[in-house]
């Protein structure tokens, strides 16, 4: 313990005034005699921080007005003294965590990066919308998918409200879970999912096709999407249905297909990897539409019913359902749903 | 004089190194301003009463209620945001949508968690969205207009309710759908009028495009509400 020499203090145990203003830049600290009594938490770091910052102002305040400085590095064996350094050691914690956490901020948050996918004119976005259900072809030279995500995520949202609606008016009834929920997990997960998968795809056949690439291909295949439903949901006639999906849904895969084989020509893809690419996409992208379609007719909850009973069909008549060409289908999809039902359950 | 002027001159001997040239006497007062009024001002909305903070937020969010409801270019809407309008209308438009039955074999209409969902998030994405295409407005200022603008079809929805207490279907659906459209379109145009200000002229469509579909979707919910009896 050091003893106090030469300061102005009247009081016995040393006061608080000269040895604070030099606490802030002593370095010569006797660590044994330091106890927990004055504790600072992290909950209370910023108001201590605002209080140093005052308590510095008020010392420089002080020390202008003396005229003596008094000697660095004094150690009084005060608790004022422990409570300083732990006061600064937290100070610098406190310092370096927000530095830290602003920087992970910077880094994650930034939504700059989507920025230049955004980049887009309303004319280009129509033109892309109206070219979407146009199958060019013969293209001999290699072209470039623009990779762009205003019209992706538009034509998403869209095919959400437009589920939603089918949903509704179709009186579908979703038990663990709400409508919105679903539509939107159905939407996303398969612009998400899909476009992943044939990322993957195409990376192992060694076709250089970034990610951002098929999402904005698979998005702009949705506009079809959005125009069969839109009608059909409103429309009740199962033929039209068949008609529209084989036509538009059609057009807009032999759109995207075409799309993918012009882009992949001029790499060293082979004839195979790349058949397997465009069937997988056009595939999944028909089944999808088909799925759309039927499956929010109460088959969710036929679903539900199937795992706990199989004697119900899993989809229900509903009264629109008038043609025969349609209980032929119900039947087919009827009975894969009821397997599917089945292997689940066994699972 | 040439006395003070010689004792001047002594106390600021040491400040000629500071870049000064020669010994400039500087003379007049330095006072430490004690207690300005705009100071008092800050430390004194602590002491107020209770019912003056709250008349004070209650007359400014009231003042932003008229801007929705007659929108002309006006910065206040933008300038002094706050979310209180936004959660008092999005409170009560879900405890009005909320579908009147528990069974659980019936989902009756979109339950309280699920507009307030809606609502949030569909703000949220509406402002990222704007931002991304170079928008110039600040987060918040777009949530406080998206939420002040969803005013008229909660107006919309106490109408609907009413009608639906008693009258013929038909009617019924007509009228309300004739009250659904108008509210959604003035909901749309309103929010239009303060954010499309804050882009660039040629991507207005861009923007309007989502609120237009945010306002439907919550127009479409409004309009397809049934209460059960």
């Amino acid at each position: 313990m050091a003893s106090s020499d030469g300061n102005k203090n009247t009081e016995p145990w040393g006061g608080f005034d000269d040895n604070i203003i030099q606490g802030t830049g002593s370095a010569v600290i006797d660590i044994e005699n330091m106890d927990d009594t004055s504790g600072s938490s992290f909950e209370d770091m910023g108001e201590m921080h605002q209080r140093m910052k005052e308590e510095e102002e008020v010392a420089e305040e002080a020390e202008a007005t003396e005229e003596e400085t008094g000697e660095d590095g004094e150690f009084l064996g005060m608790k004022g003294i422990k409570g300083q350094l732990r006061r600064q050691v937290a100070d610098e914690v406190w310092q370096a965590g927000k530095r830290q956490a602003s920087k992970a901020f910077n880094l994650y948050a930034n939504i700059d990066i989507l920025r230049p996918y955004f980049d887009v004119e309303p004319m280009q976005v129509r033109n892309r919308l109206i070219e979407s259900m146009i199958p060019i072809r013969m293209i001999h030279f290699p072209q470039k998918i623009a990779g762009e995500l205003y019209g992706p995520m538009m034509l998403v949202f869209t095919l959400v409200a437009i589920l939603l609606h089918g949903m509704k008016t179709s009186g579908t009834v979703i038990r663990e879970g709400t409508l919105m929920g679903t539509a939107i997990g159905t939407c996303f997960g398969y612009w998400l999912g899909v476009s992943s998968f044939i990322y993957f795809l195409a990376y192992l056949c060694n076709a250089q096709i970034t990610m951002v690439q098929t999402l904005s291909l698979l998005g702009y295949g949705l506009f079809g999407h959005c125009v069969v439903l839109f009608v059909t949901y409103n429309v009740h006639f199962h033929s039209l249905f068949y008609i529209l999906w084989l036509v538009v849904g059609g057009l807009s895969t032999l759109r995207m297909v075409n799309k993918q084989v012009a882009a992949l020509i001029s790499r060293t893809v082979g004839q195979t990897p790349r058949l397997i690419l465009c069937g997988t996409l056009g595939a999944l992208h028909m089944l999808f539409l088909l799925y759309l379609h039927f499956a929010y007719h109460k088959i969710v909850e036929g679903i539900l019913d199937t795992l706990e009973g199989p004697n119900m069909p899993p989809i229900q008549r509903v009264a629109r359902d008038l043609p025969v060409v349609a209980t032929a289908a119900m039947n087919a999809v009827n009975a894969t749903v009821k397997t599917l039902g089945v292997i689940l359950q066994s699972q | 004089m040439a006395e003070v002027e010689e004792t001047s001159k002594l106390m600021f001997a040491g400040l000629s190194d500071v870049s000064i040239s020669g010994d400039i006497p500087v003379e007049g007062e330095i006072n430490v301003p004690v207690g300005t009024p705009s100071q008092d001002k800050e430390y004194s909305t602590l002491d107020e009463p209770v019912k003056d903070t709250i008349l004070r937020d209650l007359k400014a969010v009231g003042k932003k209620f008229v801007h929705v409801m007659y929108p002309k270019k006006s910065s206040a809407l933008l300038r002094d945001w706050d979310l209180w309008g936004p959660l008092l209308l999005c409170v009560t438009l879900a405890l009005m949508l909320q579908g009147g039955s528990v069974d659980s074999k019936d989902d009756g209409g979109p339950q309280f968690a699920e507009v307030f969902v809606i609502i949030w998030f569909g703000s949220v994405i509406i402002t990222l969205n704007s931002k991304l295409l170079g928008g110039t407005i600040s987060f918040f200022q777009s949530l406080c207009v998206l939420g002040y603008c969803i005013m008229p079809l909660t107006v919309a929805m106490v109408v609907c309710r009413l009608v639906l207490l008693g009258g013929s279907w038909v009617f019924s659906f007509i009228v309300r759908l004739i009250v659904v459209t108008a509210s959604f379109s003035w909901s749309t145009f309103a929010s239009t009028a303060f954010l499309a200000d804050c882009q660039p002229p040629n991507r207005k469509a861009l923007v309007v495009y989502p609120v237009f579909l945010f306002y439907f979707v919550i127009g479409w919910m409004i309009l397809t509400f049934s209460p059960s009896a």
